[in-house]
């Protein structure tokens, strides 16, 4: 009874609330960065540094009213931002965070396509608040949005499949453990996937260069055009919750996971002596910085162009990158 | 025993989901009942324990194939009803008489599978040498099921060929 249903439920909510925990300061980094980017100091007025900014930012948007437009679908408005969080914060259950058992939740053989899958519908979240608002804005935005994702899904999806390949395995945990034996992060084995993944999931998370969903000047906000208080802020925590998903994806599939840099060489082991999970979240950081980082320093990519970019130069390099994975597989 | 809850809960919710689909005025809610409705199938393929076949039920119908419909129904203006130049009675008549064929069908199928011996339909497939529920799944489909496999793949490809003509001509 412990076993299964305590100590799970005791590492879920652990785990959401560190994930909220840390969407809500990551909304301050991205503003600090982004500030020093363009040499200003950025929230400085609450607390030191304006640390206790990410604290007052969650508390305006709860006190704030709540506001459903008089011809909006009213049903399909409040489940929307709900549909969209859902499975931001479900794809966690398979995200080992370190070795042992104890840091991740689940460990299933199909571990991979459930992050796919899962992710897959939050898309919905996104169509449906842009049609619910009854707007055009909102409307336009959301068709953007969804292109966007079904787009970019299809070629992050064949990408993984050379990583699959490399691994012999679509469980979690298995991939790192095979980067382990292997002695090498899959980053080195496998840097078009890499940096393949890291494009596509700039795109499927919405973030600069590509965040043509929240295009302020053309579509005066995006598909939460509407919406207000709690609500926005859930789709807010969706989108920095799924930034989150695409750091983790990336750091356990390229970057060996909990993994200490170089696994194979001895004469580095004094590094085991940090843990695994303390690895983990370091190299995870650094992928929210360099998102972050991204933001700040490129402008937005056009329509036309991110299309382009989606179906004419990722799909065909992820095609190919499967074939020559496959091949090498093969001879080696 | 557990099971046979779960069993016959998704059950009732598939079915009534799937009633849901067909009756609901609204095109985009009926649309995302057809969305739970797949989940709910998903869920059944868990219990299965094809954890595989449920995880591509989710990627392939809830996440990519609805979100198709999502887009056509949006885009596409579905207020005005089309039985206006229709005559309703006749409609009826139609759908009586597919539903009947449905149930004869069904039912032609579960007196089958009962009258037919069991062993015959759980025959083991040829021995295998791998483990685990998706290599067991990539052997089986490039070994017993090699040639239906193959004619799958040239469908959607003369499908997708089909389309892009289709496409081209238009413009």
């Amino acid at each position: 009874m412990i076993e299964t249903v305590v100590i799970p439920l005791l590492k879920i909510a652990v785990l959401l609330n560190a994930v909220l925990v840390s969407v809500t300061f990551m909304t301050l980094l991205e503003r600090k960065v982004i500030a020093w980017a363009q040499s200003r100091l950025g929230p400085m007025r609450v607390g030191p540094y304006g640390v206790l900014q990410a604290i007052a930012d969650p508390i305006k948007l709860i006190l704030k009213e709540d506001i459903t437009p008089i011809k909006a679908d009213r049903m399909m408005f409040t489940l929307a931002p709900i549909m969209s969080l859902v499975p931001a914060l479900v794809v966690f259950a398979v995200v080992p965070f370190g070795g042992d058992e104890l840091f991740y939740i689940t460990d299933i053989n199909v571990g991979l396509l459930f992050i796919i899958s899962v992710t897959s519908i939050g898309v919905y979240g996104i169509i449906l608040a842009g049609w619910a608002s009854n707007s055009k804005y909102p409307l336009l935005a959301s068709l953007r949005a969804s292109a966007q994702l079904i787009s970019y899904e299809i070629a992050v999806t064949m990408t993984l499949v050379s990583v699959i390949l490399t691994a012999g395995t679509l469980s979690m945990v298995g991939i790192v453990e095979a980067q382990h034996e292997a002695g090498l992060w899959y980053g080195f084995v496998q840097p078009v996937a890499f940096v393949l993944v890291l494009i596509g999931g700039l795109a499927e998370t919405n973030r600069a260069p590509f965040d043509l969903p929240e295009a302020e000047q053309e579509l005066t906000g995006g598909f939460h055009t509407e919406y207000s208080g709690m609500r926005f802020a859930l789709f807010f925590l969706a989108e920095y919750a799924n930034i989150i998903v695409i750091a983790a994806v990336v750091t356990v599939l390229f970057w060996g996971g909990w993994l200490r840099p170089f696994p194979s060489v001895d004469a580095l082991g004094f590094l085991d002596l940090i843990p695994g999970w303390i690895w983990f979240f370091g190299k995870m950081f650094v992928f929210l910085y360099l998102f972050i980082w991204i933001r700040a320093t490129l402008p937005r990519y056009r329509y036309d162009q991110l299309m382009r970019l989606g179906w004419k130069v990722l799909i065909p390099i992820a095609i190919g990158n499967i074939v020559v994975t496959g091949i090498a597989k093969v001879l080696l | 025993m557990a099971e046979a809850i779960v069993f016959y809960t998704l059950s009732a919710l598939i079915l009534g989901l799937a009633v849901a689909v067909i009756t609901t005025p609204k095109t985009v809610h009926s649309v995302l009942f057809l969305v739970l409705n797949f989940l709910c199938v998903a869920a059944l393929y868990v219990l299965l324990q094809a954890e595989f076949l449920a995880v591509i039920q989710v990627l392939v119908y809830a996440g990519g194939i609805v979100v198709l419909y999502l887009f056509v129904v949006m885009l596409v203006n579905l207020k005005r009803p089309l039985e206006e130049h229709q005559d309703p009675r006749r409609l009826g008549r139609i759908g009586l008489g597919l539903a009947g064929a449905v149930l004869l069908e069904l039912a032609g199928i579960v007196v089958y599978s009962y009258t037919r011996e069991p062993s015959v339909s759980v025959a083991a497939p040829a021995a295998s040498p791998v483990q685990g529920n998706i290599e067991e799944l990539g052997w089986l489909l490039y070994t017993d099921y090699l040639i239906p496999f193959e004619v799958a793949s040239v469908l959607l490809l003369v499908a997708m060929v089909g389309a892009i003509v289709l496409a081209r001509r238009e413009s």
